[in-house]
């Protein structure tokens, strides 16, 4: 399958169904794998990184799930195409600095991602809409033990799976849920949550992982140890805590319609005038805008209908995706904000003005414990 | 103050985190922090970062002279890194390596999926573990014609993993 046929559709995990996908976008779960005896890819020579490359790759690509894949070596893509990966979480951004020695294989529906060499052998994981980390975890569970099969994967009775970096040992396993909370930003409570979330030892983090900004309202939870527990007992423990999360958000926008309507119907419609009348608009400045505009459409005040295209359009304005669509090799940041400024004008001219009228919380929620 | 992180300039930027009740601290010049993107306290596990530091003090209770004998990985190289030379170097690096899993995780134990190839494995070192108890307890009790026939079928066991 070629490059341009695989970002031709957006992944499923945008486009698709799931539980809470109002506020949650979507659920991950990823695993490292290591064979055995072998130097971690960080440590290797170029002639051992590619020996295992081949292995893994060979392996990977005769899995069931990849009858339908895309399966490239890291050297034979441009800065660009990586990065186009990379907002579309299916590459790390560390993956994507990789080059010879390194390579990639995913599914098209762009579910299912293995990236070979990354810090470890193997990296794979699986993405879906909505919280649903178990299926998730099953997916990628049933891929491990297919490999399993032709693959001798590094493991100790005692220490589980043995990884590159220690803080990955035992399950090799790093579940995570990204959270839409526009309400909890907006009513000033998001440093709380974030405080209690990682005091029970869980860790949240903004848009694209380690060490990057929270943009959009968009948060990542995630668990921070491996070794201990088992892996359901992991993601049983993360359910539990994103359901708590999930509840103070939908409290805290019901509490922001009923004490706060004014700023939050001036919020929804400054968002909406922004968005539909500006010629230059920066990246992080769209997203924080959309974010409203996709709170909107969870309230009601714009019809339903126009969930995706505005969810696409948090993808769609990403500066790789943008530039890949405008078939540029090269942009200036000025024309780049230019082009997004388009693009989205162009889709928000499909949808009407905000009826606040409408407004009403899908969920009815009890703000007693406020 | 120096930087914990380049051990070269000054730092400036002081962080405390309390994980599961333990305070994590890390000072870190301005350079460093932003590498790391401190400067957004939201976006940030200061666990991921102590890593490489905490880590790196903490093997070195090993002798300093060990070298992995598959991939010539050594504490030296640990300490630039933060990461290991391959799956061996938990073997050769064990001692260090216990009491960094011990502050990082939750325990200490594995208690996750085996790898299918591990299960008979760990079968028979489990019934191998059982059969000696009972070897033992029999020699004890000077059941000797007992004992003998649990060493045969301990010979057993071991010759069944074997093949």
């Amino acid at each position: 399958m070629k490059f341009s046929r695989i970002i031709a559709n957006s992944g499923e995990w945008l486009s698709g169904d799931g539980p809470n996908r109002q506020i949650v976008v979507s659920s991950r779960v990823r695993l490292a794998r290591n064979l055995r005896d072998k130097p971690f890819p960080g440590w290797a020579k170029k002639s051992e990184r590619l020996d295992v490359m081949n292995l893994v790759k060979e392996a990977v690509e005769h899995l069931p799930e990849m009858v339908e894949s895309y399966s490239e070596n890291l050297e034979a893509l441009s800065p660009l195409e990586k990065q186009v990966l990379v907002e579309r979480h299916l590459i790390s951004r560390e993956h994507a600095a990789k080059g010879v020695g390194s390579a990639v294989v995913m599914n098209a529906p762009q579910s299912l991602s293995v990236m070979i060499n990354e810090e470890d052998h193997l990296r794979m994981q699986a993405i879906r809409c909505g919280l649903q980390l178990d299926n998730v975890f099953k997916m990628i569970n049933s891929v491990d033990s297919e490999l399993e099969c032709s693959l001798q994967f590094a493991y100790s009775a005692e220490l589980g799976y043995l990884t590159a970096c220690p803080s990955n040992v035992g399950t090799g396993m790093r579940a995570s849920a990204m959270l839409h909370l526009p309400g909890l930003v907006m009513s000033d409570q998001i440093n709380k949550i974030i405080n209690s979330v990682n005091k029970i030892g869980l860790a949240v983090r903004g848009l694209h992982g380690e060490g990057t900004e929270a943009m959009g309202n968009l948060f990542q939870v995630s668990n921070q140890t491996t070794l201990g527990e088992a892996e359901e007992e992991i993601i049983g423990r993360l359910n539990r805590v994103i359901e708590q999360v999930i509840e103070h958000e939908q409290n805290a926008r019901a509490l922001l319609a009923q004490r706060k309507s004014i700023t939050l119907h001036d919020q929804i419609g400054r968002a909406y005038g922004l968005l539909c009348h500006s010629y230059s608009i920066s990246s992080k400045e769209a997203l924080n805008l959309l974010s409203i505009i996709k709170l909107g459409i969870d309230l009601s005040v714009f019809p339903d209908a126009h969930r995706f295209p505005v969810d696409e359009l948090f993808i769609e304005t990403q500066p790789a995706h943008l530039q890949k669509g405008a078939q540029v090799a090269k942009m200036s940041s000025e024309e780049r904000d230019a082009l997004r400024a388009t693009i989205i004008r162009a889709k928000l001219s499909q949808v009407p003005q905000p009826d606040i009228a409408r407004l009403r919380l899908s969920i009815p929620v009890n703000t007693e414990n406020q | 103050m120096q930087c914990d992180v380049c051990q070269n300039k000054d730092a400036t930027v002081f962080l405390t985190q309390i994980v599961d009740g333990k305070m994590q601290k890390v000072n870190l010049c301005e350079g460093c922090s932003k590498e790391k993107g401190v400067n957004d306290p939201t976006g940030f596990a200061l666990a991921d970062l102590l890593l490489g530091l905490g880590a790196s003090q903490q093997i070195e209770k090993s002798p300093t002279t060990l070298k992995c004998a598959v991939c010539g990985f050594t504490q030296a190289d640990f300490k630039k890194t933060g990461r290991l030379g391959c799956s061996n170097c938990y073997t050769v690096f064990a001692d260090g390596i216990a009491s960094m899993l011990k502050n990082m995780h939750k325990g200490t134990q594995h208690t996750g999926k085996t790898p299918a190839a591990f299960h008979k494995v760990r079968e028979h070192n489990e019934k191998i573990k059982a059969l000696q108890e009972n070897l033992s307890k029999a020699i004890d009790a000077e059941e000797f014609e007992l004992a003998a026939n649990l060493r045969d079928q301990i010979r057993k066991v071991e010759a069944d993993l074997a093949s």
